[in-house]
């Protein structure tokens, strides 16, 4: 994913965006196979099978720092030194493989197959074993492919790469009047509670992709307006945009403004009637800022670190200066989309540092450094910063929690808040 | 390749990250791509450690494939010698790297830096993560050990006598199973016999003490999976004997105590007497008779899983009804330990396998790892975990070994746990109509919690293969109160039973008929 040479509908305003350093180095982020973790949960009659090494199997076992113990929607096809030294054909293998585990799992209706560094590095292709896979498969189930490499996509990237993959295959909408469709895996309870605003406001009937069920994808066309949930979604973008629909360009709905500029952008775009609008945003607006003032008491003016992680990081910062009066001292981020986050950044303090890419050494020494109130970072480092003397936040829980909407923002801002109130409880 | 749902151990790397993170003032330059950092997090979160394990990973990129993936390594080591100046460096690769074949050793010895280069090669695609720590400890103690061994055919002299015997502690690393603890108890036995420790290796061992190892009079091995390689060189280098022997269970502790007392040419009473056990006092009150006979099965590590069977056997009286290992290494000895139970021993690393293997079993108690806990808890088997691979619970806040005396008590008190109470078991059996003290209830001193909705049908347990007889509506409830503990059993021995007789139906009749021809 490469900002620059997208043919960018929106540039970023460059006049109002803080300052980007990039940095290289030693990357601490997880690999695009992470996304496996929520997704699987989330379209709950897909599968996702890594075609990878022992050490793919073993990130996604111990991704969420604890074993899932339900019964996965993911495996490994581990490659052995048979697939690397020839004895075996390796698609044979795969096409093996595949057989066993949808006669094992006779529920499934869609199959994911995700390259990882190594299928990679051997160029396996599997664009053409999806296909051959399809042929044998359908109607039975559908086979797409996409990559959760740690050399092509970082975390949340891998959701990127696999609604990308989908796109494609989705139904064509037939030619109607716009309709919305909400992009990125959102928690149930939030999609719900979307709709239901959505439905308020007269937006209609609105989609979400990805979809719970596989068999009820949502259709795309000219006529599809998208509304992104989440910030890192790039290739997507463009793949729904190649089969004509149309970006919304918005901020991101976390917190109360985030999420009613968020709304109000769908609005426009569908060109709803203002008043309704409104009318149905205020009470819900009004009720999300009542409830954070108690966190905007404990984080106001206090100084805050963020690693980069996610691609959550700027909207983040945004929520966290911009309504909850917290001061930024660096905000981290894997990888920058300059023009899905034009909003975000513009609401930005002028002289955020942002950091775009990783020399973790060296943002390790700014942050102690630094010495801030508390640190949002990856679990590889929250221990020894708190062994240090920071208190910190684990950013992967951002991610497997609900945090968007109005009803979440509080939620959302007692994550941060949580760290801080918990230090000063602790005696011992 | 292979179809793998959960796995038991990790890449070969992460075991030699393992021996890093154990030791002091070394670092492991890893020419690996960015995701493989969340190996660190295994440390920082699981094992709870306040500080990073010392690993510098390259974190190359697809872009940096086609230009210069070998600079970038050269780059990284460099920078990381000069950051963390270690008084030894370990490089090697993750799965990619190794496919793209940089040699990290040579491009490492290349830089000409003034510490040792221990360069290490892991096959990524062949061998696993205790191999991994193994080799990694192997390959350390070789290179570093070296410069200090005596000529080859070197005899030890005998220990002057106005000299304490000293030994090596070999084996614990970081994220091992209770190998903190397990430390500290050999340490306390030590100690009461007067030994000792000169080196403990890798956990807290420096560079420099590694090259002082074959100073030592001989060597305590506590985890073959890790050091048992080692230890074999240091015998055969330094003639350094090694006490082989794992302090698990009573027995063996006292075992362990007289064979160091016997080297070492000390009295073993002071250990012996030293440290009571509750456990076989406990084994012996007459309250612990319904533990008599209770059909176990054990997986795990090859260490653990042996001890934990020969503990169960001759500690608590149960019975081994299936004994296993994802510890290919050792299959050797694990189907030795296997045939003294009269069973045949299940050597395998895929999770279904084991899953299928306790389903068609249905043991009355389960000691296994994580993954077994997972799939007793689905069949609703009681369960402890005795080996890795290891969850933050396997980190218990307080002191919690499995080797001594102590641990002895330990394991008493973690295996008889879960079970029913033996009265307890006995009323249930009686009377079997109580609205509020019915089989669905758990056992009353577990507390609600476990008294989990039934378990999902195991979807990974393979449908009986055999055509089961109907059984009748008068059957099937007779069936039900046999207590839930003992009534999988049941079903398959009378179903079983049917088969072979090629019975259609199973009724009241034939379910008595099958307990007393399968009756003990
Ligand atoms: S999706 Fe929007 S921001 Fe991204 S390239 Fe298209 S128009 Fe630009
Ligand atoms: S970074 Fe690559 S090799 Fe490592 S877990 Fe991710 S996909 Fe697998």
């Amino acid at each position: 994913m490469n900002a620059e040479a997208i043919g960018c509908a929106t540039p970023a305003t460059a006049a109002t965006a803080p300052r980007v350093l990039t940095e290289r180095g030693q990357r601490e982020v997880f690999c695009g196979l992470t996304g496996i973790i929520w997704l699987h949960r989330k379209i709950q009659d897909a599968f996702f099978l890594v075609v990878g090494s022992r050490t793919c199997a073993h990130l996604i076992q111990s991704a969420a720092g604890v074993m899932i113990f339900a019964e996965p929607r993911f495996a490994t096809a581990i490659i052995d030194e048979r697939d690397l030294a020839g004895l075996a054909d390796a698609n044979t293998e795969l096409d093996r493989v595949v057989t066993q585990l949808l006669a094992r799992r006779p529920d499934i209706k869609l199959l994911f197959l995700v390259g990882s560094c190594p299928s990679e590095v051997i160029k396996l292709d599997l664009s053409r074993a999806a296909a051959r896979l399809s042929t044998r498969f359908s109607p039975q189930v559908r086979i797409l492919n996409y990559s959760g490499s740690g050399i092509e996509t970082t975390f949340t990237q891998g959701e990127d790469a696999c609604l990308a993959s989908w796109v494609p295959s989705l139904p064509a909408a037939p030619a109607a009047p716009p309709r919305l469709l909400v992009v990125g895996a959102l928690a149930d309870i939030v999609e719900d509670q979307m709709r239901r605003t959505f439905a308020e406001i007269g937006a209609g009937e609105v989609d979400f992709l990805p979809p719970r069920r596989s068999t009820e994808p949502p259709a795309v066309g000219a006529n599809t307006r998208f509304l992104l949930a989440q910030p890192f979604l790039g290739d997507t973008a463009r793949a729904l945009e190649a089969r004509g629909a149309r970006h919304v360009p918005a901020p991101f709905p976390l917190g109360a403004r985030g999420t009613r500029d968020w709304f109000r952008a769908a609005a426009r775009a569908l060109d709803l009637q203002p008043e309704r609008v409104e009318r149905a945003l205020e009470p819900r607006f009004e009720r999300a800022e009542r409830a954070l003032i108690t966190y905007r008491e404990r984080l106001a003016g206090k100084r805050l670190f963020l690693f980069p992680d996610s691609q959550l990081e700027i909207p983040l910062a945004r929520f966290l200066a911009e309504e909850l009066d917290a001061q930024l001292i660096e905000v981290g981020t894997p990888y920058l989309h300059r023009a899905h986050l034009a909003q975000e950044l513009a609401r930005l303090p002028a002289d955020t540092n942002i950091v775009e890419g990783q020399h973790v050494e060296r943002q390790l020494e700014r942050c102690v450094a630094a010495a801030p109130d508390l640190v949002v970072c990856g679990l590889g480092l929250a221990n020894p910063l708190e062994a240090l003397g920071l208190t910190t936040k684990w950013s992967i829980e951002l991610v497997f929690t609900p945090i968007q909407g109005f009803e979440q923002a509080a939620d959302l801002a007692e994550l941060f808040a949580r760290p801080l109130l918990r230090r000063t409880r602790l005696v011992a | 390749m292979q179809l793998t749902l959960w796995t038991y151990e990790g890449p070969p790397h992460v075991g030699a990250m393992r021996v890093a993170t154990a030791m002091r003032d070394v670092h492991y330059v890893l020419h690996a791509p960015q995701g493989d950092t969340y190996a660190d997090l295994l440390f920082t979160m699981i094992e709870r450690l306040p500080r990073r394990p010392p690993v510098t990973y390259t974190t190359f990129q697809a872009r940096d494939l086609g230009s210069d993936t070998a600079t970038l390594f050269k780059d990284a080591a460099r920078e990381a010698y000069e950051r963390f100046r270690p008084a030894a460096l370990l490089v090697g690769a993750s799965c990619t790297a190794e496919l793209i074949q940089d040699d990290p050793g040579g491009l490492a010895l290349a830089l000409g830096l003034p510490v040792p280069v221990v360069p290490l090669e892991l096959p990524a695609y062949q061998k696993k993560e205790n191999w991994g720590a193994a080799e990694t400890f192997y390959r350390v103690v070789r290179s570093l050990a070296t410069p200090h061994a005596p000529p080859a055919g070197f005899k030890r002299p005998p220990r002057p006598s106005d000299r304490r015997a000293t030994c090596n502690i070999l084996g614990p690393t970081a994220l091992g199973f209770r190998h903190r603890d397990d430390l500290r108890a050999v340490r306390e036995m030590l100690d009461l016999l007067g030994v000792e420790v000169a080196v403990v290796a890798p956990l807290g061992a420096s560079p420099a003490d590694i090259a002082r190892l074959g100073e030592a009079d001989f060597n305590v091995l506590l985890y073959a999976e890790t050091a048992g390689q080692a230890a074999q060189w240091l015998t055969r280098t330094f003639d350094q004997p090694c006490v082989r022997t794992v302090p698990i269970g009573v027995r063996a502790t006292r075992a362990f105590i007289e064979e160091v007392a016997a080297l070492a040419g000390c009295d073993p009473q002071p250990a012996l007497a030293g440290v009571p056990s509750h456990s076989s006092w406990y084994s012996r009150s007459v309250d612990s008779t319904y533990l008599t006979g209770k059909r176990v099965f054990v997986f795990g590590d090859a260490t653990h899983a042996i001890a934990a069977a020969r503990v169960a056997a001759e500690e608590l009286g149960f019975t081994v009804v299936g004994l296993g290992s994802y510890s290919r290494e050792f299959a050797r000895e694990v189907r030795e330990a296997a045939r003294g139970y009269g069973v045949e021993a299940l050597i395998s690393d895929d999770y279904l396998e084991i899953e299928a293997k306790v389903a068609e079993l249905q043991p009355e108690l389960v000691l296994g790892t994580q993954m077994e806990r997972h799939v007793a808890k689905r069949l609703k088997i009681p369960c402890a975990v005795i080996s890795a691979p290891v969850h933050v619970q396997d980190f218990p806040a307080r002191y919690s070994p499995q080797m001594g005396f102590e641990g002895a008590n330990v394991l008493f008190d973690t295996w008889v746990h879960p079970l029913m109470m033996g009265l307890e078991e006995h009323l249930l059996t009686m009377f079997r109509g109580d609205f509020e003290f019915h089989d669905a209830a758990p056992a009353s001193h577990l507390g609600s919690a476990a008294a989990t909705a039934p378990a999902a049908p195991a979807q990974a347990a393979p449908a009986d293969a055999v055509a089961s007889a109907a059984w009748t509506p008068d059957a099937e409830r007779e069936l039900g109160k046999i207590p839930f503990f003992v009534r999988g059993k049941a079903r398959r021995n009378t179903e079983r039973y049917a088969a072979e007789r090629a019975l259609s139906q199973i009724t009241v009749e034939t379910l008595y008929d099958a307990k007393a021809h399968f009756s003990r």
